[in-house]
């Protein structure tokens, strides 16, 4: 199953290797991870997506908490949450195809954020599902790049995640 | 008042109330080590290798409720003190390394003796530090040693360039530790705990499983009670041994790869298994399949909550200290003993399975049973020693006929299994208890690993006693490949080994070697009684062949347990 872990951590050198590290020693998968200081410098949040049976997630919560850094840690996918993840694509934008590539940009709530006589960037958030989708619209010869973000993810409502 | 980092660490250390400390100097560590020149408080104890300083400190830790603490240099003194580290992880052992730096300026430069210490060491720490101010060097030191000791103990390296060793700051030692991010719990929740005396009064074939965790937390004294009042068959890992006496008729011995047949029997057979302290290792339960084959249930205390439903599914998980949920549980008891005919028939089959008397093995009247020199040595320390060991055979016939009365007197390296801790961990529990008898079980293999020590141990006028069997192999090696590669030995005969005797007396020692079992026991009076002041090693020359059982094999279940007469 797939869950979307989100930790606040000391914002201290290393930290990030602590916990990409504890992951990779105990033979845990990480899909995505995406780390940003938080309104306070002093803590950092970071989303972590994996795959794993409840057992194996159960450890992965307990052994983030035992990292002497992490202050809290939370399975986002347990409750209503909203994910988010930001991919910047540049596709070849020539003849009939830039004017259809506008066209599916427009249909998934894209914006072209940079344009040359023979490319676009397209710029698209949602979740990673619909940028997966994306990707398997468009020709994927006229893919020149792509770069993700890896999701970020926040509880619903009332749930807060917060020192 | 002012202060250069140099000065600030051994303040630190004497504020910690630091008596000893285990090192090896090196460039980067050298204003340290004048400045510890310049005081008598904090005792330096000069090894010969930095990996033993770090058992060293971990042996002392072991010995004692202290926090060990071992000073190594930068490059080849991290690396080498790393592997006590690890050591020191697996068994959740409270040190505090303190790491030499090159200058933070010349970090990442490839310099002269630089390695990234906090990078290699942060898997096989509880928690690591890198100071790169000297105002944050105080602070630092105090919350490692507050980390290290408290919650599931552990170890922490503090990695400090050498040029904040030499800056200068106020001088303000913390008086206490806060920290958002680390507040171990301590106390178990309530209603777990009474679900669990509620279990455990209803239980018809009850055990009590006991681990390191119940050694490390001290909880022998609520535990016992515990034992005696229900009256519960109890079973040690290895790390739990003394916990509960060796000898109380409650115990029925050391469970897993070659834990006693009734142990794990016990265990296996089980309805209520109460873990204290223990984490269902490998080495203990086997295979987690066959385990899971008999319905039970599992009450787990533990003061680390990863420990709980790692292996084995938990039904009554308890998170706290020990000691602590011990007592609550005693208090909820209250005195109540549950009704012996509960356990009769459970009692009765562990009584046959007693009786099969698994440790038994055969004298010889030409060679030397390994077994019968460890038993010998119980007699003769009266089961009062410290015994240290090494890793491997020796090991478990140390654990299996040297039955402990307290805890904190069997000191080995449990998870890692690291060869050559013995003389190490004896010469950190001498210093923490300088009246004791300290011996050394250990073989000619695991002694080799560490063997430069014997000059330490010379130094500092050690009188240790050192048991080593030999039987001229690497004999849980062997035994392995006797047993599942055919006999094919390979790698694990040692040729040309040294004349252990004149080695002892190379270093200043004395040393005997015994080669008849009539041999054993003179030779061992010799060594305690007359040169109860030397450090004595006794080369025993053993059979070669012989055996550990019971034993279950890796993968196997419980119930598979080989024992000596079935081969």
């Amino acid at each position: 199953m797939r869950h979307i872990i989100s930790i606040l951590i000391e914002n201290e050198a290393g930290a990030l290797s602590r916990v990409s590290g504890l992951f990779s020693a105990r033979g845990y998968n990480i899909e995505t991870l995406t780390v940003a200081p938080t309104e306070d410098a002093s803590l950092s949040r970071m989303t972590i997506v994996t795959t794993g049976s409840d057992e194996v997630l159960e450890q992965i919560t307990k052994q983030l908490n035992k990292l002497v850094d992490v202050v809290k840690v939370v399975d986002l996918s347990e409750a209503a949450h909203i994910e988010r993840e930001l991919m910047l694509i540049k596709v070849r934008a020539t003849g009939k195809d830039r004017e259809e590539m506008k066209r599916m940009a427009d249909i998934f709530r894209g914006r072209i954020i940079d344009v040359t006589d023979s490319t676009y960037v397209v710029e698209l958030t949602g979740s990673s599902s619909k940028l997966d989708s994306f990707i398997s619209a468009i020709d994927t010869g006229l893919i020149l790049e792509t770069v993700r973000t890896g999701v970020s993810g926040i509880g619903r409502g009332d749930r807060i995640l917060k020192v | 008042m002012k202060m250069t980092g140099a000065e600030i660490v051994i303040r630190c250390l004497q504020e910690e109330k630091v008596e000893v400390m285990f090192g090896y100097p090196g460039g980067a560590v050298l204003h340290i080590y004048d400045e510890l020149f310049k005081q008598e408080q904090v005792k330096h104890i000069l090894v010969r290798h930095e990996q033993a300083a770090v058992h060293a400190a971990d042996g002392y830790a072991r010995s004692t409720q202290k926090v060990g603490v071992a000073l190594v240099t930068s490059g080849p003194g991290a690396t080498n003190a790393v592997t006590g580290i690890a050591t020191a992880y697996m068994d959740s052992i409270p040190i505090v390394v303190l790491s030499g730096q090159v200058p933070v300026p010349a970090i990442g430069q490839d310099a002269f003796q630089e390695v990234d210490m906090v990078g290699i060491t942060r898997p096989c720490v509880k928690h690591n530090f890198l100071v790169k101010d000297v105002r944050d060097l105080a602070d630092t030191i105090k919350k490692a040693f507050h980390i290290a000791k408290t919650g599931r103990p552990g170890p922490v390296v503090v990695d400090i360039p050498k040029d904040v060793t030499a800056h200068t700051c106020e001088f303000v030692y913390p008086e206490s530790v806060q920290m958002r991010s680390y507040n171990p719990v301590v106390k178990g929740h309530l209603g777990q705990i009474k679900k669990a005396a509620q279990l455990l009064a209803e239980a018809k074939r009850p055990i009590i499983y006991v681990g390191g965790g119940a050694v490390l937390s001290d909880a022998s004294e609520p535990l016992r009670k515990l034992v005696h009042q229900l009256g519960y068959p109890v079973t040690n890992t290895l790390m739990g041994l003394g916990a509960v006496s060796g000898t109380d008729k409650h115990n029925l011995g050391m469970l897993g790869m070659h834990g006693t047949l009734e142990a794990n029997m016990a265990m296996h057979y089980a309805d209520v298994v109460l873990s204290v302290g223990a984490r269902f290792d490998d080495r203990v339960i086997g295979n987690p399949a066959n385990f899971a084959e008999e319905p039970r249930k599992i009450i787990h205390i533990d003061i680390d909550p990863s420990s709980i439903s790692k292996r084995v599914k938990v039904d009554v998980p308890i998170v706290g200290n020990v000691p602590d949920v011990l007592e609550e549980m005693l208090k909820l008891i209250d005195g109540k003993k549950p009704d012996p005919a509960q356990t009769a028939d459970w009692w009765q089959r562990i009584g046959e399975w007693r009786s099969k008397n698994c440790l038994g093995y055969k004298q010889d009247k030409e060679l030397i049973m390994p077994q019968y020199v460890v038993q010998k040595l119980y007699e003769i320390t009266k089961g009062e020693a410290i015994v240290c060991s090494d890793v491997g055979q020796h090991q478990m016939w140390a654990a299996q006929y040297y039955p402990f009365a307290e805890p904190r007197r069997w000191l080995n390296s449990g998870g890692l299994g690291t060869m050559g801790v013995g003389l190490p961990y004896a010469m950190g529990a001498q210093f923490a208890h300088p009246d004791a008898t300290v011996a050394v079980i250990t073989g000619e293999g695991s002694i080799q690993m560490c063997i430069q020590e014997l000059s330490t141990a010379k130094q500092f006028r050690l009188p240790l006693k050192i048991i080593s069997l030999n039987n001229r192999y690497l004999g849980m090696v062997r035994q392995w490949q006797e047993m599942f590669y055919g006999s094919r030995y390979s790698g694990s005969y040692m040729d040309s080994l040294p004349d252990f005797v004149k080695l002892a007396e190379a270093y200043g020692h004395v040393g005997f070697r015994v080669e008849k079992p009539e041999d054993v026991e003179p030779v061992l009076k010799k060594a305690f009684i007359d040169h109860k002041d030397d450090l004595v090693f006794i080369d025993f020359q053993t059979n070669r062949e012989a055996n550990v059982f019971p034993m279950v094999a890796a993968g196997k279940g419980l119930t598979e347990l080989i024992l000596a007469e079935d081969l």
